[in-house]
């Protein structure tokens, strides 16, 4: 083993490392959490991991794919509305959630179509996921009335749709799950999302996902479709922000048109901006800082949320566009060679990045 | 007969509010390629100094006209100087600190004044169209739009500094070699859209009534019909506001507003499938 594939495998252990870490970290606060904190505290801590797997779809989307999708809110309230009116016209939640995620991702599809087949620019692209979810946001604060009705249910307008029975265990109705069960339904859907983008990033998919976010032009003339890749990548984000949707309402016990408010999508944004933009990590711990942040504002109600979110969001655009976790590990990385220039040979520290360049 | 009356004059209306709605957004982008997501909110803070100045007793043709592109293009112009400036080229950097600007401004009337909507005495009489009754302020708007179109191509196709601008925006560099400063141009011309978008939000507040978060209603119609429109600035305005405001307008009349807007931005996503670069992108591409 030459030292040079030393140096990869350790970078593909330290990767698998992180990995774990970050796993066993979030089963750790899983199942560690509902043993210090009240079902209240519970209650509120529920919605930091909601809203987690809300930023890792804009994350995956944004941070990897390169599609600047400022609707992401869209996604999130149809999964939301989709799971209210199934389960209320089932009965039982273990269709709904599954119904949840496809209907955002059927809609991702056709929206996706037009937009990567339409090959409009990222900008525009921006501009078309924005006026969507305005729109769908209208549309359905527009409902008011019984005569907008699916199956039993009435869509209700800006009021929403109130009383939404929470999961059940898969195929009885009669068991529910309570407080502490969501916390655990969230904390599994957070666990699973992240490890499936992780192995999506792992797979061939994902590296042409990657691919075609560094250089479309070039990932073209190998072979790849950037249409389709990206199509893909836009309808997966869709369907894990329609999952986020389902457990937002199992959080809230109620739905209304707030979840496709403008507002929602900005908050996808700034996690991913805050936290870092593509990373996995980064969108989890935006996620949970800004959310936290929110509910702080919220509380002391002096001040509107959206200023602070407003200066936030402009202040990282200006100030630091590559957000926190690439910042702390850029930071760690110059401590690590300043130590090992210290310790070491100056020369062979110097040297390293030569020698795996002529490779 | 007296129907169709009043629908082909609210069709106009429709068609000249989108003008108005879009124009300022339409300076911006077709000038200095930034799409400002701010727009809406920009209107927001010219119907709010429109409100406040008519409640301090001053006359509101002289708010609409006057006090509100001042108040809001100088807003523009400390924006441009304290954010916009470091992101120009970075398109979607600009999006997201123009969308930051947005949030904030919110923010900041909704703790300022409070989250409620405030109406502004509607100052034009009412007529009637046979047995139909509706407002003249509807023509107001419509002179208002073609004023502003008007104004604004004499501008970029017959003066000194109109001449100055398209330059600038063409060709940045050569124009700097010529000795003028391509930063004073970009200050002046986001000054310029922020003014307009200041005027569209006074002109329209009497119609729509003033919330902090009026602006989300305007920015999505606004952006359809930038992009509908394409790189010319009047002439895109111009035709897009027509299609769009004419499908807009019908739909609305025989469903509602919001299925009127559903059907405006189909109509942008299948025009925009085939003309990925707005109307004037594929026609009448040497147009203003």
């Amino acid at each position: 083993m030459t030292s040079h594939s030393l140096g990869r495998f350790l970078d593909q252990y330290r990767g698998a490392g992180s990995f774990l870490s970050v796993c066993l970290l979030l089963i750790l606060v899983m199942f560690g959490l509902p043993l210090f904190v009240s079902t209240f505290g519970l209650l509120q801590v529920t919605i930091l991991a909601v809203m987690s797997i809300f930023a890792l779809s804009q994350g995956f989307v944004w941070g990897f794919a390169g599609i600047m999708s400022f609707g992401q809110a869209g996604f999130l309230g149809l999964g939301a509305y989709a799971y209210a009116v199934a389960v209320i016209n089932y009965g039982d939640s273990t269709l709904a959630v599954p119904i949840s995620i496809i209907l955002s991702m059927l809609f991702a599809a056709v929206m996706g179509y037009f937009m990567f087949y339409g090959r409009i620019s990222d900008a525009y692209v921006g501009v078309i996921t924005l006026t969507v979810s305005v729109i769908l946001f209208q549309l359905i604060n527009s409902t008011s009335g019984s005569q907008y009705r699916i199956g039993v249910v009435e869509l209700g307008g800006f009021n929403g749709i109130p009383a939404i029975p929470p999961l059940n265990l898969i195929g009885d109705p009669s068991r529910p799950l309570d407080q502490t069960g969501i916390w655990y339904a969230t904390m599994g859907g957070l666990l699973l999302v992240y490890g499936l983008l992780r192995f999506i990033l792992m797979s061939r998919f994902g590296r042409v996902v990657v691919a075609i976010r560094e250089n479309e032009t070039r990932a073209q003339l190998i072979g790849y479709d950037p249409r389709l890749f990206k199509l893909l990548a836009f309808v997966t984000g869709a369907g894990i922000a329609g999952l986020a949707g389902c457990l937002y309402v199992n959080w809230a016990g109620y739905i209304s048109p707030g979840v496709f408010a403008l507002t929602m999508s900005a908050q996808a944004i700034i996690f991913v901006l805050v936290g870092g933009l593509g990373t996995l990590l980064g969108p989890i711990l935006g996620a949970v800082l800004i959310q936290w942040l929110i509910n702080t504002i919220g509380d002391q109600g002096a001040v509107d949320p959206g200023l602070g979110l407003g200066i936030i969001l402009v202040a990282f655009v200006l100030l630091f566009p590559k957000g926190i976790v690439p910042l702390v590990r850029a930071a760690i990385q110059q401590v690590l060679t300043w130590r090992k220039r210290n310790v070491g040979s100056p020369l062979l520290a110097d040297a390293d990045p030569l020698q795996s360049g002529a490779e | 007969m007296d129907l169709a009356g009043l629908i082909a004059f609210n069709v106009v209306t429709g068609i000249a509010m989108l003008c108005l709605i879009t124009i300022g957004l339409g300076v911006i982008y077709g000038m200095m390629r930034i799409i400002n997501l701010a727009h809406g909110e920009l209107m927001m803070l010219g119907a709010f100094t429109c409100v406040i100045a008519t409640e301090a007793g001053i006359n509101i043709w002289i708010s609409i006209f006057v006090l509100s592109p001042l108040v809001v293009g100088i807003i523009g112009l400390v924006l441009e100087r304290t954010i916009i400036r470091f992101l120009y080229g970075r398109i979607l950097d600009t999006m997201l600190a123009t969308w930051g600007i947005s949030i904030g401004l919110t923010g900041l009337i909704v703790t300022i004044f409070g989250n409620n909507v405030r109406t502004l005495a509607n100052p034009a009489p009412s007529f009637g169209i046979g047995e139909y009754s509706t407002s003249l302020y509807g023509l107001v708007v419509v002179a208002v739009a073609v004023g502003a179109l008007g104004s604004l191509f004499a501008l970029l196709r017959f003066t000194k500094f109109g001449l100055i601008l398209r330059a600038t925006m063409e060709r940045p560099g050569m124009a700097a070699a010529l000795g003028i400063k391509p930063d004073t141009v970009y200050m002046a011309t986001f000054a310029l859209g922020s003014a307009l978008a200041g005027m569209a939000g006074a002109v329209l507040a009497p119609i729509s009534g003033v919330s902090p978060v009026m602006g989300v209603a305007y920015i999505t119609r606004a952006f359809i019909t930038v992009l509908g429109g394409g790189a010319a600035i009047v002439t895109g305005t111009g035709l897009a506001s027509m299609l769009f405001g004419t499908i807009d307008e019908l739909v609305s009349f025989k469903a509602s507003p919001v299925i009127g807007s559903v059907a405006m931005l189909m109509t942008a996503v299948v025009l925009i499938r085939i003309l990925p670069t707005g109307i004037t992108g594929r026609f009448l591409r040497r147009s203003l």
